[in-house]
């Protein structure tokens, strides 16, 4: 789906980030390659949404540096795409809010058209799409978020918390839609706190814990056998 | 009393009865003072927005400063607008002074900065929950401005509607360079001015009354589209 070259690997490079004199991130180094799932895990507080949205250029690193290193020439931030934990959805129907993605990216009227309707299709949004988006239900409205992000083609999706404030069947919703961007080409790399999601979705996990990265392993190691007491107590404090 | 009364009556005759003089003053009146609202709008809301998105390095100046012009006293613009075209002034040339675009232009520097402010305000709040998004969807400056219009656009006809009461309400710009000439550019409220100065309570009354009823009616219909609205697109 994705014409050579690409825009990863991505490189996090000795990384931290301050608001004023509150330290947020401390010295934190990864690389994120293509074609694995990567889960950004974690309690609420250790900067799982902050390291997002430095990957996505959202926030500028106080110290070190992030840069895509791969052979892509152009503007890396064409080739990537960001689902919030609460989808921002703009004043107008569901439709429309997926073709402004499009209209952005510069396609002409009748392909935005026909690729926002493909997209709803396969979020099973169809039927809802000229309903305003913003009457839609919390469901709804992070699968249309989803949709619009689909729609791009990007190389890398970032997701943060997409089901943070969903209920069970919803979450599960856009965690089939999640697997599907996936299975499409697109590398996912997610933040959640909840275990059983990093489970079922993680082929790597990033480990963060009050700023740090405290453990980066696949996700079969880091749940059988974590290497650090930081992990290993958030494991057991999470599992039933 | 009883004069009061009698005038009032006379004024509700003169409504019911489509008086041709108050139609024209009435008429007169909402085409200068929507044009100036219009202008007001193009220049007002984008900036407005562009204060809310601007980095610039006075940007707090210039918040505070628009906040401050809401106030301007409409007889200052009067005379401003005055001095700029009388055939002394720089634009005296264009042979304005005296004719309704003279009194177009004067409401429209006054409302400019009240539509600007106030909209800086619902935009800005707009923009605190999409700015993440947009940046994303990699929306260029310009393209996010007028997606913020368009989104809190329910918000801005409020916002429009406290220009256009300011604009219909004000006398003083316009009767400086207006002139409130008979047939030209006698407005409602310079005309209510002159009337009652004058003693002939009736037409001022009337006029009055037609005043009060266009900014309530205005204000009940920018209302209910703005609940309708939200029910309806959230």
């Amino acid at each position: 789906m994705h014409a050579a070259p690409s825009i990863l690997p991505f490189v996090f490079d000795r990384v931290s980030y301050a608001v004023g004199a509150t330290q947020i991130l401390y010295d934190i180094s990864f690389e994120l390659a293509a074609r694995t799932r990567t889960v950004i895990l974690g309690p609420n507080g250790a900067g799982k949404s902050v390291t997002l949205r430095l990957c996505h250029g959202l926030l500028t690193p106080t110290g070190g540096t992030v840069r895509w290193a791969g052979a892509y020439g152009g503007d890396p931030a064409r080739r990537q795409a960001m689902v919030f934990q609460r989808p921002v959805m703009l004043r107008r129907s569901a439709l429309a809010n997926v073709a402004y993605g499009l209209k952005l990216a510069g396609l002409d009227r009748a392909a935005r058209e026909a690729r926002a309707r493909d997209m709803l299709e396969r979020v099973g949004l169809a039927p809802l799409a000229d309903r305003p988006a913003r009457v839609l239900s919390g469901g709804e409205q992070q699968r249309l978020a989803l949709a619009r992000a689909w729609a791009l083609r990007p190389e890398v999706l970032f997701l943060d918390e997409p089901t943070a404030s969903l209920d069970p069947a919803a979450s599960n919703a856009v965690e089939e839609i999640i697997k599907a961007i996936d299975a499409s080409g697109t590398k996912i790399v997610m933040t959640t706190h909840n275990l059983g999601q990093a489970h079922r979705l993680a082929d790597e996990i990033l480990f963060l814990d009050r700023g740090r990265l405290v453990e980066r392993a696949s996700a079969d190691r880091f749940f059988k056998v974590p290497a650090t007491a930081e992990a290993a107590a958030f494991i057991k404090g999470e599992l039933p | 009393m009883t004069d009061v009364g009698a005038a009032f009556m006379a004024a509700i005759g003169l409504i019911a009865g489509l008086d041709a003089p108050l139609i024209e003053i009435v008429a007169l009146s909402l085409q200068i003072s929507l044009s100036a609202v219009a202008i007001a709008c193009i220049l007002g809301l984008p900036l407005g927005a562009a204060v809310t998105l601007g980095r610039f390095r006075f940007r707090h100046s210039a918040i505070v400063t628009l906040n401050a012009l809401m106030g301007l006293p409409p007889v200052v613009v009067g005379l401003f607008v005055y001095l700029m075209l009388s055939r002394a002034g720089p634009l005296g040339a264009l042979g304005l002074l005296f004719t309704p675009p003279a009194m177009i232009i004067a409401q429209a520097i006054l409302i400019t900065p009240i539509i600007a402010a106030l909209s800086r305000q619902i935009i800005e709040d707009a923009w605190i929950e999409y700015e993440e998004q947009l940046r994303s969807l990699g929306a260029p400056p310009r393209r996010a401005v007028w997606t913020l219009i368009w989104d809190t656009r329910f918000s801005l006809v409020t916002v429009v509607l406290a220009g256009f009461g300011r604009a219909a309400a004000e006398v003083g710009a316009v009767i400086i360079v207006g002139g409130n000439i008979d047939g030209v550019t006698r407005v409602m409220t310079t005309a209510i001015a002159l009337e009652t100065s004058k003693g002939d309570l009736p037409l001022a009354l009337g006029l009055g009354i037609i005043l009060m009823a266009l900014v309530l009616a205005a204000n009940a219909a920018a209302y209910t589209l703005k609940e309708a609205a939200q029910r309806r697109f959230g």
